[in-house]
C-alpha cells in the first residue's frame, strides 16, 4: 500500500516534470524519496493558506468571499496549533527531563475555541450581510461607505 | 503512506484555496472552501488529532458552509467587477511588503529546520482522543469554555436581531 502510494505520487510528478528537463526531475524525485512531513512543512502549508486568505480579503469586492477568506485564515492558525501540539506531544518526555513542563492538549482545545469563534463570526457576519443587502441592495465592499468621512 | 497523504492533501488544500479567491461566482468559491476544509481534516488525521478532524467536517462542512451557501443563494448577486478598481498604486507598494513578509517567514522556517524533532517519540498523552480533550476542557480550561458559551449566546441573539425584518 505504501509503495503503491509513493509510486502514484512519483508518477504524477513524473508526468508534470516531463517538460521541465531531466536534471530538475531527477532532483525532485530524490527530494521526494528523502521527504518526510515535519513541523516545517506544516508551517509552510499554514503560511501559504494564510497568505492566500489575506490576498482574498484585500483584493475581492464580494463580502461573502471576504468572509470565506477569513475562514481560510482561521484554518491556517488551526493547522499550526495542531502541528505544534503533535510535536510537543512527541517530545514531552525529553522536555520534562530538561525541566520544561508542557501541555500538548492545549493545541486541540484552542482549536475548538477557534472553530467556535469562526461559527459565531459567520453567523453574525452573514446576518449583517443580509440586513445590508436589504437596505442598500449591494454586497460590494467598496460601495458600502456609510461610515466614510 | 504519511508522506503521500501529506503531499496530496497539501496540494489539494492550496489549490482549492487559490481557486476560492480566483472564482467569480461565490458558489464555486464555497465549493472550493469545502475542498480546503476536507483536505485539512485529512491532514489532522495524519497528525493524530482524530477528534478535531471529525469536528472540522461536522462543524465547518456541515454547519458553516450550509450557512454560506444559504446566504449566497438568498442574495444571488452576479458580480461584474470582481476586483477593487480604486487605488491601483497600492499594488506597487505591495511588492516590498510581500518581500518582507516572505523573507521573515523563510527566516523562521530556517531557524526551525535546525531543531530536529522526532515525530515518533514515546507519548504519554494522546492529543486526539475525545477523553483527553474533554478532561482538559472541563478542568484546566473550564473558564474559557464557559466564556465561549456566553459568546455563542451573544452570536445567536446578534444574528437574530440583525437578520430580523423591521416592523412598522
Amino acid at each position: 500500500m505504501n509503495a503503491l502510494a509513493i509510486f502514484a505520487v512519483n508518477s504524477i510528478f513524473a508526468l508534470i516534470m516531463q517538460a521541465g528537463g531531466g536534471g530538475f526531475f531527477q532532483r525532485m524525485q530524490d527530494y521526494l524519496k528523502r521527504f518526510e512531513p515535519n513541523l516545517v512543512n506544516f508551517m509552510m502549508l499554514s503560511f501559504l493558506l494564510f497568505i492566500i486568505g489575506v490576498a482574498g480579503v484585500l483584493s475581492r469586492r464580494n463580502i461573502i468571499i471576504i468572509f470565506m477568506s477569513i475562514e481560510l485564515i482561521l484554518n491556517a492558525v488551526n493547522i499550526n496549533l495542531i502541528a505544534f501540539s503533535r510535536y510537543l506531544q512527541a517530545n514531552e518526555l525529553v522536555l520534562r527531563q530538561r525541566g520544561i513542563m508542557v501541555n500538548p492538549i492545549a493545541g486541540p482545545v484552542f482549536t475548538i475555541f477557534i472553530i467556535v469563534v469562526a461559527a459565531a463570526e459567520a453567523a453574525v457576519g452573514l446576518g449583517i450581510v443580509i440586513s445590508l443587502f436589504r437596505n442598500r441592495e449591494t454586497i460590494a465592499v467598496d460601495e458600502i461607505d456609510l461610515l466614510k468621512w | 503512506m504519511e508522506k503521500a497523504v501529506f503531499i496530496i492533501f497539501a496540494i489539494v488544500a492550496v489549490g482549492s484555496a487559490l481557486n476560492l479567491i480566483a472564482q467569480r461566482n461565490p458558489l464555486y468559491s464555497a465549493l472550493s472552501l469545502i475542498g480546503t476544509l476536507a483536505s485539512l481534516s485529512a491532514l489532522y488525521v495524519t497528525l493524530h488529532a482524530q477528534f478535531i478532524a471529525a469536528m472540522q467536517i461536522i462543524v465547518y462542512a456541515g454547519a458553516i458552509m450550509v450557512l454560506f451557501v444559504f446566504v449566497i443563494m438568498l442574495l444571488n448577486t452576479p458580480e461584474d467587477h470582481p476586483e477593487i478598481e480604486k487605488q491601483q498604486w497600492l499594488r506597487y507598494l505591495a511588492i516590498p511588503f510581500a518581500a518582507v513578509l516572505i523573507g521573515e517567514a523563510l527566516y523562521v522556517f530556517r531557524e526551525i529546520r535546525n531543531i530536529t524533532l522526532p515525530a515518533q517519540g514515546e507519548a504519554e498523552h494522546a492529543i486526539g482522543t475525545t477523553w483527553s480533550i474533554g478532561t482538559n476542557l472541563f478542568t484546566q480550561y473550564l473558564l474559557p469554555f464557559e466564556a465561549t458559551s456566553v459568546l455563542i449566546l451573544m452570536a445567536i441573539i446578534g444574528a437574530i436581531v440583525l437578520a430580523r425584518r423591521e416592523e412598522s
